[in-house]
């Protein structure tokens, strides 16, 4: 496959980026979307020129680490993680734009490469459970029923991509802060800061310079892991209840 | 990565920007700016399914019309002064669109903020129509109501020069111009809009919609009020064109 592609070039935080063209050619259509980004790569290193910075770790969809805006679309036109879109998805002589997640909370670094770390804040504030360290318990000490333990594990497959908030018009991140509250309160363990958790997050969230949802539901169809609306509307009820508890 | 080291030396430029926050309040947040979005709809839902049964009852005639439009101001006596109930309801709308318009000036300045550098490709792909028409519609929305209220409240202005103080006269008059029905059906047609997206938002933002099927009601809620609404107010200017509502 011959392709040509226009990539967000900018050197560091405080500079300004701009779009660079750029052709590849003989690209197979069984290479992953990185692999095709590596041989660019290895060929402006041949030639000199700075390579294409690009986040990317396990490179099998469960890291959270990959993640770009390709053609307008986070992670690709496939609903799935960047280093898991294969080239066979795209078509020969094809134009591919390829830009950073856009958002205000998650500074561009270095060309593709954004800083999330607000997301890392967000979960400190609690996106945990507070547990006594110890022996560890009986498996099924603490039963949990089957519906709520299926929903729990189906939001905890969030995996931070932030592919929500660059597909988001609001730039807001409450996919991935629904998810959070979703998994942890669905559980018998996260009931004890259920109140406090949700008001730290959006606390946080919002200071951070994410936008207000609107229920648009870019979010939902941009998500990796498929992770639904409903989780928003959770999040939802359990602000609206922080607020009857007086938090 | 091959240029972990000029990244690490990027990222620390920007270390700690944003600690977390401390002293958090629910009502503080996005989600109840939201929440009073969605309450504030709601209300505005209610009193259109009023006003909608009002102006049907021009197909009544000149006498039902303009005896509905008394019995308005005299509802309530004598427990309530003349007019009375209508100044209540005056009342709770106005505080109603206040809160509905200054919580969307926030939310869209939030938006804006939270994205500063826009997408050179941006697809929507979970979007519809309607809700990416929220804001400026709303905006539409309310230069029309400024305009319906100058029309046949505050100013009473009937442009053919007939009567201004008998209701159903002035109604019949007003949608004989062609123009001035138009700007109401494009009024409605705008509505029909806002209400299919903002009435299952509305149910989202309180929280109501926290699983698939709960979500898939909500939404054709949404559509078959947004449609009855639309349709019901329309019914009124198209048949006075039509010359079945006359005088």
């Amino acid at each position: 496959m011959n392709l040509t592609l226009k990539i967000w070039r900018q050197p560091d935080p405080v500079s300004e980026g701009a779009l660079a063209t750029y052709q590849v050619e003989d690209i197979s259509e069984d290479m992953s979307f990185l692999e095709m980004l590596d041989v660019l790569n290895e060929r402006l290193n041949s030639e000199g020129e700075e390579p294409i910075a690009f986040d990317s770790d396990c490179r099998e969809g469960i890291c959270g680490m990959c993640g770009l805006m390709i053609n307008g679309d986070a992670h690709g036109p496939l609903r799935t993680t960047t280093c898991q879109l294969h080239m066979r998805t795209f078509k020969d002589g094809e134009t591919i734009t390829i830009e950073p997640w856009r958002s205000t909370a998650f500074p561009v670094l270095k060309d593709l490469c954004v800083d999330r770390r607000a997301f890392d804040r967000i979960i400190q504030q609690g996106g945990y459970v507070s547990v006594n360290t110890g022996a560890a318990p009986d498996a099924h000490a603490m039963p949990v029923p089957k519906a709520q333990a299926d929903r729990a594990f189906d939001t905890a497959t969030c995996i931070g991509c932030g592919a929500c908030v660059a597909s988001c018009p609001n730039g807001s991140a409450s996919l991935f802060l629904g998810a959070k509250i979703t998994h942890l309160g669905e559980l018998p363990q996260g009931q004890a800061e259920r109140d406090t958790r949700v008001v730290k997050m959006v606390a946080q969230h919002d200071h951070e310079g994410f936008g207000g949802c609107t229920n648009i539901g870019e979010c939902a169809a941009a998500c990796p892991k498929e992770i639904p609306l409903d989780v928003i509307s959770q999040l939802n009820k359990d602000l609206r209840t922080a607020v009857r508890h007086g938090y | 990565m091959r240029h972990a080291g000029t990244l690490t030396f990027v990222a620390s430029q920007t270390e700690l920007a944003k600690p977390l926050v401390e002293q958090v309040r629910s009502t503080r947040s996005t989600i109840a700016l939201k929440i009073g979005m969605a309450a504030s709809g709601l209300i505005f839902v209610l009193f259109v399914l009023l006003h909608m049964y009002g102006n049907l009852k021009a197909f009544g005639g000149e006498h039902a019309f303009n005896t509905y439009a008394h019995h308005l101001r005299t509802f309530g006596e004598p427990m309530l002064p003349y007019g009375g109930l209508l100044w209540i309801v005056r009342a709770v709308l106005i505080v109603s669109l206040v809160v509905h318009v200054a919580t969307a000036a926030t939310l869209w300045k939030r938006a804006r903020r939270a994205r500063r550098v826009r997408y050179a490709v941006k697809k929507n792909t979970g979007a519809t129509w309607a809700s990416l028409l929220m804001r400026w519609g709303g905006v539409t929305l309310l230069l029309f109501i400024i305009w319906h209220l100058l029309n046949f409240t505050i100013g009473k202005i009937n442009v053919t020069g007939g009567p201004t103080d008998n209701p159903y006269r002035l109604l019949v008059d007003t949608f004989d111009t062609w123009w001035l029905t138009l700007i109401y059906l494009v009024a409605m047609a705008m509505l029909g809009a806002h209400l299919h997206h903002g009435v299952w938002s509305a149910c989202q933002t309180l929280g109501l919609t926290s699983n698939a099927r709960a979500r898939r009601r909500a939404k054709a809620f949404g559509l078959v009020l947004a449609l009855v609404i639309t349709i019901g107010f329309s019914l009124v200017p198209i048949f006075t064109v039509f010359g079945v509502i006359s005088y």
